[in-house]
């Protein structure tokens, strides 16, 4: 009966699953390194089929219980949508970059768009959970990949490093997740979504408050937000660029996407109980990102910390629990996925000579002199991360800043202001470095033509160019967001 | 609606030139430039001639729902054509000033020419996010003229600029996005008319006053100024002085003034606080500069606080005599900049006693650099003149005090800048190297010329400038008639004697 709707929902994961072993089950075979670039792009076709398959969930803006899959175990209703698509595109980004950069190891290997796959998997299950046992299987099928890639030059040290920090904590992360979970489940008495709020309307009793915040904190974690980030730089810097890419872009969304349905669905009738959290961790997470960034000359260590100090901005629109603050995230998700997958891969694409991948702050110095084109790139991308109008980044920003105030957190949104500009300091670093010392010319190899493309579409996103999208973009977040809120 | 969309032409030239340039290389650069610039200053002429004075209030407009929440939305008053005229009248000699530029040309065009694009955007935006946008954009061309063309100072003085600037704005823009929630518009016309709650109003006047206090810049937020002056190209200090201190003014004529009338009546104590100390204190300071490009920069300060004083008079006079500093300054200092240019193209130092008696071999030079000092002076015949007279004579009417502090501004004024003057033109030549310079070369005299003729026209038949934004001073003035405080000046107007004694008058 309810079967063939559950899977028609699925649809999108079901094919990633099988593709996903069948790949694998070729890699087992297919070792060279032409296997492994046709496995790379069957991947990248496989996530373009599952982004078809998933779209006219958003476009008719399904909800509610027409979306329910396996019992009410999965939503496939329109925000689960809207972020896999996300997650969908960046994870191709992250695909396409990859072959050009292992080469130069010798490390291409199949496994890793095979890999990747599955962590989208995982990340599909985690946006669509609407029940906390989903959201658990699916975070660690995510996080297991995650593991594994994070090490996959097994003969970089600090690639071992990475992916060894990145287990330890964060299976540490899980069993705060899973303790929370439990909590949650002992003092409401189900794992469900829809129960959780139901049964946590009025009172809130302190034993659930304590499941509430647990599961918050393993979120945070999830999403790098302080005080939980300690592991995002030293990962970032370790793990290969191709995977920090990754890292950086769809995870991200998956949790954050993640964190707005456990905060805004499950526990949204305990909003109070939750906003000065969320406010906190957004304003640390603005402010120590951006000055831990202060001090780095390592390019990915800054995108680290920059990646922290954005998923403080996009806290700031959680914390006005509030459809308008919810679309903001999703608003700010789509400029902040374009925005970092062209942050690395411009510096994918800074080498020497010699074809070594060159990361320090240092390397790029006079870079607008040897490589303009590549420098305007990475400078818009500088430019619009800070916030700076007209570029994309900015509108990011001030839709969050907007729920906020409309929210009536007017402090909260001046504060993150008035941090932003704290922020601007070291994306101005960036550019002073490239545009205003003398070059040293260290940035002199040859660039993957699929790098450039990839940069340029980036960097024309994030020009004003943008704007044009806001329309769309808003009815599409607003479509998306709505899902998570009761129907007025 | 149909009409020709001629204040987005004249955003488009400059930024399509813009795009031209960085693909250029220099000799191309700097022609595409130039004719762009000549380009919209026609049109900007065209514009001045169509605009219909004593028509209605808002003219030129375009609207296009482009974006989610704010719309491309233009259109201009009197207040704003002036200070768009005063942009692309600098701009063209702004190119032709920076021909000692030899590096990078092309980027350097394009940042120019966006930056004029942004100028017009600030001036001519209808809608309080677009005019946001403008307004902060502008902050990366400028950082990046000074940071890459500029002195040994430069990138401390980049980073002051943009820090300094970019803090106070972030605060403006949460008060707006607090407004457009309020009153459910963007649109700055209806805005400019909406009643925000007297006590909402001074949270907001407060957050406006910290992006344009900076901007402006006001004691003892402007040390970012003489930094930035310094460092910059000789271009840069003429945009900087000509046009981005004027969105300072701006700002508070357009928003603070006509969207918070009681707040800006609440506060007014603390502008005429703040203008008094920058009036006395820059001045002094600008008295014992030894760096020609620090003393005029300071005394720019000196001036911006006479236009704070000005607009907050809350009457007509004021009003009008702050826009004409505004103009005026706009085109003194930017002249005044342009002279230590020409002879720092010449002998690479700002330090005013390497130079002396330059009247003697650079006759010429010495006579537009007269007349460009007694013009920062005030002397009547010259547009600084008008401003700082009418703007004296607003503030009289309502405090006594400050405008009798902001008078020694004027006293000091004429000490710096004669004692600056006589030390460069008079005196004898102590310094062999700058006894040698040339006079002006022809591409000066067409930069400087103009400009000359600009600040005498102000000077001596002002009307054409007060004309355009008479009625949109008067629609302020109504707007704060109902807030503003009691002055000290008991004025009141005279009778005017009967016809028949007049003429009798006037017979004698």
């Amino acid at each position: 009966m309810d079967w063939i709707q559950s899977l028609r929902i699925g649809a999108a994961e079901e094919l990633l699953s099988v593709v996903g072993i069948a790949l694998l089950v070729g890699s087992a075979w297919g070792q060279t390194r032409r296997d492994a670039r046709a496995i790379t792009w069957l991947a990248v076709l496989t996530l373009l089929g599952a982004a078809a398959i998933t779209a006219p969930a958003l476009w008719h803006g399904v909800r509610g219980a027409d979306a329910l899959a396996f019992s009410g175990l999965l939503s496939g209703d329109a925000f689960a949508a809207f972020a896999k698509l996300l997650i969908y595109v960046a994870a191709a980004a992250s695909l396409l970059v990859a072959p050009a950069f292992f080469d130069k190891y010798h490390a291409m290997r199949s496994e890793y768009p095979v890999l990747v796959l599955f962590a989208v998997l995982g990340m599909g299950i985690m946006v669509s959970a609407t029940n906390l046992l989903t959201l658990y299987v699916g975070l660690e099928l995510n996080s297991l990949s995650a593991y594994v890639l994070a090490a996959f030059l097994k003969t970089d040290e600090r690639s071992a490093e990475a992916g060894l920090k990145y287990f330890v904590l964060g299976a540490l992360a899980s069993g705060i997740l899973l303790f929370g979970i439990s909590l949650t489940y002992g003092f409401t008495g189900t794992i469900g979504f829809a129960g959780i709020s139901a049964a946590l309307s009025g009172h809130i009793s302190m034993g659930a408050l304590f499941g509430l915040t647990f599961v918050l904190s393993g979120l945070a974690f999830k999403i790098s937000a302080v005080p939980f980030h300690m592991w995002t730089p030293d990962v970032y810097e370790g793990a290969p660029t191709p995977v920090t890419t990754f890292f950086a872009s769809a995870p991200k969304v998956a949790a954050l996407a993640l964190t707005m349905r456990v905060a805004l669905e499950a526990f949204g009738t305990q909003a109070a109980a939750w906003q000065q959290i969320v406010s906190f961790i957004a304003l640390a997470s603005i402010l120590v990102g951006a000055l831990g960034a202060i001090g780095q000359s390592n390019l990915k260590r800054l995108l680290a910390y920059s990646s922290i100090n954005n998923v403080g901005f996009m806290l700031v629109g959680l914390a006005s629990a509030t459809p308008q603050g919810a679309a903001a995230m999703l608003v700010y998700l789509t400029i902040y996925v374009p925005m970092t997958i062209g942050g690395f891969v411009a510096i994918l694409m800074l080498k020497d000579e010699d074809g070594n991948q060159l990361e320090g702050m240092a390397d790029i110095a006079g870079l607008s002199r040897t490589r303009p084109m590549l420098a305007l790139g990475l400078g818009s991308i500088m430019f619009s991360m800070a916030g700076i109008p007209f570029f994309f980044g900015f509108w990011g920003k001030f839709v969050v800043f907007q729920s906020a105030v409309n929210a009536g957190m007017v402090w909260l949104a001046a504060a993150a202001a008035v941090a932003s500009v704290i922020g601007a300091y070291y994306y101005l670093k960036v550019l002073k470095v490239m545009y205003f010392d003398e070059p040293v010319d260290r940035v002199t190899g040859r660039s993957d033509m699929l790098h450039e493309w990839l940069l340029a579409s980036c960097a024309v996103f994030v020009s004003p160019l943008g704007y044009l999208v806001t329309k769309g973009l808003t009815a599409l977040t607003m479509t998306a967001a709505g899902v998570l809120f009761a129907p007025v | 609606m149909n009409q020709f969309p001629i204040l987005s032409v004249m955003l488009a030239v400059p930024l399509l030139a813009g795009l031209g340039c960085l693909m250029a290389d220099a000799k191309l650069a700097r022609t595409i430039a130039l004719v762009a610039t000549l380009l919209d200053f026609a049109l900007g002429l065209v514009l001045w001639a169509k605009f219909d004075v004593g028509g209605a209030q808002w003219q030129f407009q375009e609207s296009l729902p482009l974006f989610s929440g704010f719309s491309w939305k233009l259109g201009i008053d009197g207040i704003a054509l002036l200070l768009i005229e005063l942009s692309v009248f600098l701009m063209p000699i702004c190119v032709l000033a920076s021909k000692a530029i030899d590096k990078r040309v092309g980027e350097y065009m394009a940042a120019f020419l966006l930056m004029e694009a942004l100028m017009i955007g600030v001036f001519a935006a209808q809608d309080l996010y677009l005019f946001y946008i403008f307004f902060e954009a502008g902050l990366i061309p400028m950082y990046l003229i000074i940071g890459v063309w500029g002195g040994a100072e430069r990138i401390y003085a980049s980073y002051k600029f943009f820090l300094y600037t970019l803090l106070g704005s972030v605060l403006m823009l949460i008060a707006m996005l607090w407004m457009v929630n309020d009153a459910g518009t963007t649109d700055i016309p209806t805005l400019m008319q909406y009643d925000f709650d007297p006590a909402a109003q001074k949270w907001l006047w407060l957050a406006f006053f910290a992006s344009f206090a900076v901007k402006m810049p006001m004691w003892p937020v402007h040390t970012w100024l003489p930094d930035a002056h310094v460092q910059a190209p000789t271009a840069g200090s003429v945009i900087l002085a000509g046009v981005l201190l004027k969105m300072g003014g701006y700002g508070f004529i357009r928003f603070s003034l006509p969207m918070f009338p009681s707040a800006s009546a609440d506060y007014a104590w603390l502008i005429y606080g703040l203008s008094m100390v920058a009036v006395v204190y820059t001045s002094l300071v600008a008295l014992v500069q030894t760096d020609m490009k620090k003393l005029i920069a300071y005394s720019s300060v000196a001036h911006m606080a006479i236009v704070t004083v000005g607009l907050f008079a809350f009457n007509t006079q004021g009003l009008e005599g702050a826009m004409i500093v505004m103009l005026s300054h706009g085109l003194v200092s930017a002249a005044l900049f342009l002279c230590v240019g020409v002879i720092y193209d010449r002998l690479h130092t700002r330090e005013i006693n390497r130079y002396g008696g330059l009247s003697i071999n650079m006759p010429y030079y010495a006579l537009l650099f007269m007349l460009f000092t007694m013009a920062s002076v005030g002397l009547p015949g010259t547009s600084g003149f008008i401003g700082e007279f009418l703007s004296l004579a607003g503030i009289y009417q309502q405090s006594s005090w400050v405008a009798f502090v902001s008078t020694t501004g004027i006293i000091l004024g004429a000490a710096y800048m004669l004692y600056l003057y006589r030390r460069i033109a008079f005196g004898g030549q102590v310094n062999a190297d700058a006894a040698a310079m040339a006079d002006l070369n022809p591409r000066e005299w067409l930069m400087l010329a103009p400009i000359a003729a600009a600040v005498l026209w102000m000077g001596i038949y002002p009307e054409s400038f007060l004309a355009p934004m008479r009625g949109d001073i008067r629609a302020i003035e109504a707007r704060l008639a109902a807030t503003k405080p009691a002055g000290d000046a008991k004025f009141e107007m005279g009778k005017p004697p009967p016809i028949g004694e007049a003429q009798a008058e006037g017979a004698h």
